[in-house]
């Protein structure tokens, strides 16, 4: 069942669980909610593929797992790929009139960005590529979490990882963040969209979009991790917000093309507010903090360009 | 411990045949802090039990959120998410 | 209606594969493969098939495709060689650990480096452990015969595992023949489709691909092992069907002449046709020889196997692959090991020939037999020879 994409507040969340107590995700872990909501919003008619990693090996852990709509793991690189195959398969059978009889099926890979910024990217290029109905959704945690906290590409510039240490050559990781969804968006599918888990009701009304739509639909939901980012497990959302309004994680749409800024940020919060919540930059200096708040400011600046008015506002220091 | 399944007792093909069998693992070992909800402050807004990653909030009858003590982990989030501040993290007397 | 036509074992594997209506394709060129799968992809073009073809990025996707499909309960089929399979390796495992129902045909070639798109058998025996059935055929018509019979046998419910189908590339795979096509109401009537106990289905939902700690684990790939166990059992009676329907039967192994033989000659695939002259020249020379050409080769039953060659005195072991660093191919190595415990068992010499596409002629085999002959009167002296390698001379 789609509900209206415009909930007015969470309350409007269905109420049916799909994703059980007792999982092995750490305390406050953001991966946890996001598969909860995901299989909130889409199920029961849906089926999930998760490749290796934090959301993976703590859900299904014989005899025990916290899913409760079809799930399947394989391995690591591959999660784009399985998912096609289960899409491809849902396909032949409804047609030949075998299985999957007179419903809409949601396929809908859930993986970490290792899985889909390094080993996973192939995969995923092939399936959006190919142009499967299904929806990808990558939980950005900004390393690999579950082999414990090494860099990825989606590791932004200067975070202290195991494998970019602060040392006396290295501060962190020496370079940039790699702008997935901008390379999902590359491939011209339908649907493209950037999320965090601080604005549940903009993260349902895009998990819910991408599924509606014909076709493939790429979600990348910002997922900060109290283990590797070194923050307290009650702070998850918090730093997820102020991801969002310090303007360093945008969110946005992009519906066949249309570029739009779901989440306007009138005033800005300085980066300095989201870095120093985090372990993980705790060793930068003043000028490292401006460097990342200049870069910063120009991303902003390539965002409101893109949308044609300023939906990202000013710094305002409080 | 009940005695581990001998092979053929297994499902086939390394599936679970038991969907939300995680129910089984009781996870109130991992609470430091445990939250506790003041229902007078509590304005029934539901962010607690849209952001619990442990699925351990239910909303009762009465319309309050109740905590399922057997699945909450401690981790905070709901005491700190509260915008009533209704929620507050005691350590847990054992 | 059954049809015979001028086929290539590539094509002739197409036209099997789509008169077992499958559901989902998915595979990624690489010679001397790539006309199975063009084919196929006419099939589907044109609706002569009713399936999705999915054109992948690569051998891993092609197989990780196959597995969410026929883990969503679709018939699916995927083919590769060479690099290819070596690339889906770590993707083998998954396959057979999750007990899906695939077939994959595999034109067998050799791995770089060098580089070099010809036939031996190493992309195979570097994959031969995995918990796939593998059977190596040796013409165009027992390949289009043995798709069919896969089906039946990986989507036994007491079987459930996957089947690669290997024969020689180019030598097989580009070679022309006469096939009978079989009849697809026939095939499907053989080969009918069963109900999956553990598919993803939001009606009955279950977890796939758990992770599972040192206490579960071995649990869970001893099932693997048993069902490879009925696996001989089951293959004999897919065949017996088979041949109550289309008049043919394969059986696990091929023999000839070898109830007399003071050597045996055991070797996979296309080579035994060729093997089969030599020991023709070799009897009317007075040599009494045989030819053992294994069929199923995982898994091998091995006390099948052991009833024929037990009887000789000698058994000379062609491998087209080469174990590196080990104590002899790979076929000889199994071969050896079954009988290790016996007190009397035949003396065994291994012949690494045919590596890279190199030509293995009538003569060589004839030489190859000979060189046994020779060690068995005056005692072995090289127990592995790498046959034909310019610069190497055993003094044989
Ligand atoms: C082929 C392969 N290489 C490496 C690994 C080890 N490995 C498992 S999960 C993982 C990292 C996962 O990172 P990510 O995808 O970001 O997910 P997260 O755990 O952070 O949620 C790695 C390196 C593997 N399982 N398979
Ligand atoms: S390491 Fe991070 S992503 Fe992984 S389970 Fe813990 S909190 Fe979640
Ligand atoms: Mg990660």
């Amino acid at each position: 069942m789609i509900m209206d994409y415009s909930m007015s507040t969470v309350k409007d969340l269905p109420r049916e669980e799909y994703f059980a107590s007792g999982h092995r995700l750490c305390q406050g872990c953001p991966e946890a909610i996001i598969a909860r909501l995901v299989t909130k919003v889409l199920g029961p008619n849906l089926i999930v593929v998760t490749p290796t990693g934090c959301l993976e090996v703590s859900t299904s852990v014989y005899p025990e797992t916290a899913w409760k709509i079809p799930w399947i793991h394989v391995a690591f690189e591959n999660a784009a790929a399985v998912a096609s195959g289960v899409e491809a398969a849902i396909r032949a059978l409804q047609r030949k009139g075998l299985k999957y009889k007179g419903r809409k099926i949601h396929v809908v890979a859930i993986a970490g960005d290792g899985g889909t910024a390094d080993i996973g990217l192939q995969a995923l290029s092939g399936a959006l590529e190919r142009g499967h109905d299904f929806v990808y959704i990558c939980m950005d945690n900004e390393a690999y979490m579950n082999t414990g906290i090494q860099r990825s590409g989606a590791t932004p510039l200067k975070a202290w990882t195991t494998t970019t240490p602060v040392g006396s050559k290295w501060r962190g990781k020496l370079q940039l963040k790699k702008d997935i969804p901008a390379i999902a968006a590359a491939h011209g599918i339908p649907y493209v969209a950037v999320a965090s888990i601080s604005h549940l009701k903009d993260f349902a009304y895009k998990v819910k979009k991408a599924a509606e739509i014909d076709g493939p639909a790429y979600i990348h939901v910002q997922a900060p991790c109290p283990t590797g980012w070194r923050f307290d497990s009650s702070k998850t959302i918090e730093v997820a917000r102020l991801g969002v309004l310090t303007g360093m994680w945008v969110l946005y749409e992009i519906e066949r093309g249309v570029f739009k800024v779901t989440v306007p940020v009138p005033q800005r919060r300085p980066v300095e507010d989201y870095l120093m919540l985090q372990g993980r930059f705790r060793h930068l200096t003043k000028e490292e903090i401006e460097e990342v708040q200049r870069y910063v400011d120009e991303q902003v600046e390539k965002v409101n360009k893109r949308a044609g008015y300023t939906a990202i506002g000013p710094v305002v220091r409080l | 411990m009940s005695e581990l399944k001998k092979w053929f007792e297994l499902p086939i093909g390394c599936t679970n045949i038991e969907p939300g069998s995680s129910l089984n693992n009781i996870t109130a070992g991992w609470r430091v802090f445990t939250p506790v909800i003041d229902e007078k402050k509590c304005t029934k807004c539901y962010l607690c039990w849209a952001f619990c990653p442990e699925n351990a909030i239910k909303i009762a009858d009465d319309g309050f959120p109740k905590t399922d003590y057997r699945y909450c982990k401690g981790c905070g989030i709901c005491s700190n998410e509260c915008p009533a501040k209704a929620i507050t993290m005691i350590r847990q007397e054992v | 209606m059954a049809q015979r036509m001028a086929l290539s074992t590539n094509y002739a594997i197409a036209y099997a594969v789509k008169n077992c209506d499958v559901d989902v394709i998915a595979a990624y060129p690489i010679t001397p493969q790539t006309t199975v799968v063009e084919r196929l992809s006419e099939f589907v073009a044109n609706g002569e098939l009713d399936a999705e073809y999915i054109p992948v990025e690569s051998e891993h996707s092609a197989l990780s495709a196959v597995i969410g499909a026929s883990a969503a309960g679709a018939r699916v089929f995927t083919a590769t060689a060479s690099q290819g399979l070596a690339l889906m390796h770590e993707v083998l495992f998954m396959a057979s650990g999750m007990r899906l129902p695939i077939v994959m045909s595999i034109a067998n070639r050799t791995l770089s480096m060098p580089l070099n798109i010809h036939n031996d058998h190493q992309d195979m025996m570097s994959s031969r452990d995995c918990g796939w059935i593998q059977i190596y055929i040796s013409s165009a018509q027992e390949a289009h015969d043995t798709v069919i019979q896969a089906y039946r046998l990986a989507e036994r419910l007491d079987i459930l595992l996957p089947v690669c189908v290997c024969y020689d590339g180019y030598v097989l795979s580009h070679t022309y023949e006469p096939v009978e096509v079989r009849d697809k109401q026939k095939v499907l009537e053989y080969t009918p489709r069963v109900e999956r106990p553990h598919v993803l289905d939001p009606d009955k939902p279950i977890t796939m691909g758990v992770m599972a700690l040192p206490n579960y684990t071995y649990e869970f790939k001893y099932q693997v092992v048993d069902a490879l166990k009925r696996v001989p059992k089951a293959l004999e009676e897919v065949d017996a069907e088979f041949a109550d329907k289309f008049g043919v039967k394969y059986g696990l192994y091929e023999e000839y002449m070898c109830s007399d033989a003071d050597v045996i000659m055991i070797a996979l695939g296309a080579i035994a046709s060729t093997a089969r002259l030599a020991i023709d020249n070799l009897r009317s020379k007075g040599f009494r020889i045989g030819l053992f050409r294994p069929r199923l080769y995982r898994p091998i039953p091995v006390e099948l196997w052991k009833s024929v060659l037990r009887k000789a005195k000698m058994l000379a072991i062609v491998d087209r692959a080469i174990a590196f660093g080990g104590c002899g191919g790979p076929l000889f190595s199994d071969v050896a090991t079954m009988f290790i415990n016996d007190s009397e068992r035949p003396l065994m010499i291994n012949f690494i020939a045919g590596i890279g596409g190199r030509d293995v002629t009538v003569r060589d085999l004839e030489q190859m037999g000979l060189m046994a002959f020779k060690s068995l009167e005056e005692g072995l002296k090289e127990q592995c020879i790498y046959f034909g390698v310019r610069g190497v001379d055993y003094g044989l």
